[in-house]
């Protein structure tokens, strides 16, 4: 068994696309290998990358294909063994395949008989395959933006390749990608290492040959040593006793892709740029500079910032870094101090005429534009609420911060830091004295921004978040933007999967069809997209099983508290062997109802007639089914749907009884529409809760 | 507050050089380090201009077969980014020292990192990474992939591999490299604000002259004028009629091109420069009166695409009469 590595030397990857790349890479190797039959059982795959490379290491790999038999077919064996003799065709077809006449044999197949040859199959050399195959792979890697670098503009790649490590073993494989061929020689660190090149010898020391040109091509050990520094270089700050970085994954992982060889540094910044808001403080920390903020033993925010080098440099080189990103991050706080200030001189108040200036949709209109359709909206959800619930909110405050919602759209800050928006203006409305209502709502109305995010925390906020997000998905399916497949440039299935969430989490007595009534006249496009995307969030966010999640839609998509309430009680019960049996049942009921109606057979939807029912199977099902099914409108009523759906189950001796016993298909006419009718009273009187026929019955 | 003073104390030790490059010689090192690996040094463009690549030099040279190597300093007006002279990071108008290599060579980065040394920055004492930034101008149907230059957490450099301009593929493609002078000087020089920086030292007595002696004016008068007199009737009546002269060479060229008995010394000696130089008259006039508050919603989008259809409509035309 033999070992191979490969090395792709690239210009920087952007850090956003090497996890992906790696691991595509690893899953390319591994099936190609597979499919040519060069990777033993014990075969292994790991991959490796930095921004300047992406490897593969295969140990356990075969030398060569094993040999194989394979059988030709040549012509029909009429025609080559005319009257039982070789003939010219037979001669013929041994020449091509390389066999004696006499080793040619016959084989019927489904278009008659044939004459066949088993030759034996030379395995290709692993060098030579991967040799001619890989560089296709590798060319193959999806890039979400990539370019092209050679004249003629000959490949497309993340960005140009600039050198190939291939080995097996320690021979060099001759495989070329993008006009490079490969060798025995990667490179090391940009600067600590230089330009001289590094030969590769034994492959299990890639890593180690690398690590001796400060090149650490092992991400997760490159993960472990940033978090190890982190920790260690934040408990040298001496100014701030106890100081912890703050935890953020998405951080650590774009700074372990921006680094070869990462160390820490910390630096401060002065404790005045404190007074400024600290999402200010952390997001420019964190996604102008991508450094780690810090706080003190109590949690609060320090005058501290840490940040990772793809370098390890004397105390004179950390000095002078250390000042450098020092200065940037002064000078970045000094200009959000500046717009801060200046953005006070014209209150939020007086800048919802600014709005006319501000574009939402250019076909639609302006933020100002945007602000009356919410406006409009809010006014009418509130009305609902009101009307539906004795849920206490305060209309004034709604309405002020609607209005003013994008108005922070217009000031420097948010202009400086888009990403803020909503933030800056509800910290502006408390800086301003609008009240704790109306800043918070206009704080969280871009919340929940994913599904993990979490919804407004007041009753107005919520309200806001809704208006926003309904008024923005009808504007936009009205001028034909709803999205399409993959499509979906205005972000309108977040914006409704936040509908879907905020519903789901609040205590709204608001349903998705009050939700888009109250956006204008009813839509059903629009319906039917949010309940699509309530579907989405009762399977990927909740994780109900589509079959429960199909029979609970079924029965009822509007109100999603009462969903959701439904999909759990569905869940706890779907296990047990009666609701089995029942779900059976009743998709049963369903097919003979379908069947019916096929054949035109009218189903009464009037009571059942007791006296055309002759079986006592029957009339017990009626007699039982009816009594439950009041029971089991109480419990719903009383959302109950745990003890609704265990009710339901007992049904089951009755039915199987029925079924049993009972031909629902009778030839007696009067009998048959009977039974029929019986049959879609039992399914009509349990659908209210789920669907049950869409059970899958494993 | 203490311990941040030692912080700094212990900075200010560590200082490489104890006279960093003034502005002049860090623009004649840039301009010396290019020149010697093959580089033609332009002078910066005689028309005003939002960036070094609205030159003709990259926004027209970039198109077509043949190579060109060419670096210069490009004073670069973006009207609503101007301050009055009180903000000390921004600017109305700034310089970029803007090289583009067509092709570029296999070596591009490490050529570009030779150039950070030849202006005196240490990098085995500095933090350096590549970091993805593509880059765009719509107007111009240009775009490219790259990455912006972070420097202790500073940019110091864009760096775009060129792919498209004025709406054509680049075959081959260049690399463009624009260097922020005044940043970088700001760095070298450890001041906080831009106006601070030595533009030049007299090298008897040691008298400096400051960023702020040469420009501040400039920046106080021209944020003035942007903001507040530039009249908007007359800047839209100038808009007008460079558009018109623009469209109408384009017009004729289009008519001149398509004829098959004309020779190509016809061809070649269209003015396609100057419909170009009046497609950018119209680029800076639109910032004008952005800077002004002058084009609302509805026209902004309008505008801009009667702007690219010139840019591209010239690039197009180049292309044609470069194979001519």
């Amino acid at each position: 068994m033999a070992e191979f590595l490969l090395e792709i030397g690239l210009e920087e990857i952007p850090a956003r696309m090497i996890a992906g790349a790696e691991a595509e890479l690893g899953r390319r190797v591994t099936e190609f290998l597979t499919r040519e039959r060069l990777l033993g059982a014990n075969g292994k795959v790991t991959t490796y990358s930095t921004p300047r490379r992406l490897a593969v290491h295969v140990e356990g790999l075969a030398l060569a294909q094993p040999d194989k038999e394979e059988e030709l077919v040549g012509p029909s064996w009429k025609v080559a063994f005319p009257n039982g003799e070789a003939g010219p065709a037979a001669i013929a077809f041994a020449r091509k395949a390389g066999v004696e006449v006499s080793a040619l044999t016959r084989i019927t197949n489904a278009k008659g008989e044939y004459v066949s040859a088993t030759v034996e199959r030379k395995g290709r050399g692993a060098s030579e395959l991967l040799a001619a195959e890989l560089p296709k792979e590798v060319l193959s890697i999806y890039w979400a933006k990539n370019m092209y670098w050679r004249a003629g503009k000959l490949e497309r790649f993340v960005r140009p390749v600039r050198w190939l490590v291939a080995m097996l073993d320690s021979a060099v494989v001759p495989l070329e990608i993008a006009g490079i061929g490969a060798g025995n020689q990667s490179r090391g660190h940009r600067i600590l290492h230089g330009d001289s090149p590094v030969v590769i010898g034994a492959l299990s020391d890639y890593l180690d040959a690398l690590r001796t040109t400060y090149v650490e091509a092992d991400v997760s050990a490159r993960r472990h040593k940033i978090r190890k520094a982190l920790d260690h270089e934040t408990r040298a700050i001496a100014e701030t006793p106890g100081a912890r970085w703050r935890e953020d994954e998405e951080l650590v992982e774009t700074v372990v892709h921006l680094t070869e060889w990462p160390t820490v540094l910390y630096g401060s910044f002065e404790a005045e740029y404190l007074a400024l808001p600290e999402e200010v403080l952390v997001t420019v920390m964190r996604d102008h500079q991508k450094y780690f903020a810090v706080e003190d033993a109590q949690g609060k925010l320090a005058p501290h910032f840490l940040t990772v080098l793809n370098t390890q440099v004397d105390d004179t080189g950390r000095a002078i870094i250390r000042h450098g990103n020092e200065r940037v991050l002064r000078s970045r706080f000094k200009d959000a101090q500046f717009f801060w200030e200046t953005d006070q001189r014209i209150p939020l108040t007086e800048r919802v005429e600014m709005l006319k200036a501000v574009t939402f949709q250019k076909e639609l209109g302006s933020y100002f534009w945007k602000t009356e359709g919410n406006l409009s909206v809010v006014r009418e959800l509130a009305s609902v609420v009101t009307k539906n619930s004795s849920l206490a909110f305060d209309e004034i405050g709604l309405l002020v911060a609607t209005e003013l919602a994008k108005t922070d759209l217009t000031s420097e800050l948010v202009k400086e830091f888009t990403e803020l928006q909503g933030v800056i203006g509800g910290l502006y409305a408390r800086t301003q004295g609008l009240g704790e209502i109306v800043a918070s709502a206009i704080y969280s109305q871009y919340t929940p921004a994913s599904t993990e995010d979490a919804i407004p925390a007041t009753v107005e906020g919520q309200l806001l978040g809704l208006a926003d997000r309904i008024q923005t998905i009808v504007a936009m399916f009205e001028i034909g933007s709803a999205p399409t497949g993959s499509k979906d440039p205005f972000a309108l299935r977040r914006a409704a999967n936040g509908i879907v969430k905020i519903l789901a989490e609040s205590q709204l007595p608001l349903t998705l069809g009050e939700v888009v009534a109250a956006s204008g006249a009813a839509n059903e496009p629009v319906l039917g997209f949010l309940v699509e995307r309530l579907s989405f969030y009762l399977k990927d966010v909740r994780g109900f099983a589509y079959d429960v999640v199909s029979a609970v839609l079924a029965a009822g998509s509007e109100d999603v508290r009462d969903a959701i309430a439904r999909a759990e009680a569905l869940r706890s019960v779907r296990g047990s062997e009666d609701f089995v049996a029942i779900s059976a049942a009743f998709k049963r009921i369903k097919n003979i109802l379908r069947q019916a109606a096929e054949k035109g057979e009218l189903v009464s939807s009037d009571a059942v007639s007791e006296s055309a029912l002759i079986q006592p199977e029957e009339r017990d099902l009626l007699a039982e089914s009816a009594e439950l099914a009041a029971r089991v409108a109480e419990l719903r009523l009383q959302h109950d749907y745990s003890t609704a759906l265990e009710s339901i189950a007992t049904l089951r001796p009755a039915v199987d009884a029925f079924f049993d016993k009972v031909m629902v298909m009778a030839p007696e006419p009067e009998l048959r529409s009977a039974r029929l009718a019986l049959i879609r009273s039992v399914l009509d009187g349990f659908s209210g809760i789920a669907d049950f026929s869409e059970i899958v019955v494993v | 507050m203490s311990s941040l003073q030692n912080v700094t104390g212990a900075q200010g030790a560590a200082t490489p050089d104890a006279s960093p490059l003034t502005f002049q010689e860090l623009l004649f090192r840039l301009q010396k380090f290019w020149a010697d690996r093959g580089c033609v040094l332009q002078q910066p463009y005689d028309v005003e201009v939002g960036a070094g690549t609205m030159s003709p030099e990259t926004f027209l040279r970039v198109l077509g077969p043949k190579p060109y190597r060419v670096g210069y300093a490009q004073p670069s007006r973006r009207p609503a980014d101007g301050r009055y002279g009180e903000n000390p990071n921004r600017l109305f108008k700034h310089t970029q020292f803007q090289l583009i290599l067509k092709p570029p060579p296999v070596n591009v980065q490490e050529l570009y990192l030779e150039s950070l040394t030849a202006i005196g920055i240490d990098l085995r004492r500095h933090d350096l990474k590549f970091e993805e930034d593509n880059w765009e101008w719509p107007a111009g149907g240009a775009w490219g992939v790259g990455w912006q230059v972070m420097l202790d957490g500073l940019e110091i450099t864009q760096f775009t591999y060129f792919q498209q301009c004025g709406g054509l593929d680049l075959d081959p493609m260049c690399a463009e490299l624009t260097y922020g002078l005044e940043r970088i000087a700001a760095f070298l020089q450890d001041v906080d604000s831009i106006y601070d920086i030595v533009w030049a030292r007299d090298p008897e007595t040691g008298r400096t002259v400051t960023y702020g002696d040469v420009r501040l004016p400039e920046e106080v008068q021209f944020s003035v004028y942007n903001f507040e007199f530039a009249e908007v009737d007359k800047l839209w009546e100038h808009f007008r009629l460079y558009e018109a002269e623009a469209q109408a060479l384009l017009d004729q060229a289009g008519v001149l091109f398509k004829q098959e008995d004309v020779d190509s010394k016809s061809k070649r000696r269209f003015p396609l420069l100057a419909a170009y130089e009046l497609a950018l008259k119209c680029s800076n006039l639109f910032n004008l009166l952005d800077a002004r508050g002058a084009v609302s919603v509805t026209e902004r989008v309008g505008v801009i695409a009667r702007i690219r259809a010139l840019a591209v409509g010239v690039a197009r035309a180049y292309a044609f009469q470069q194979v001519s």
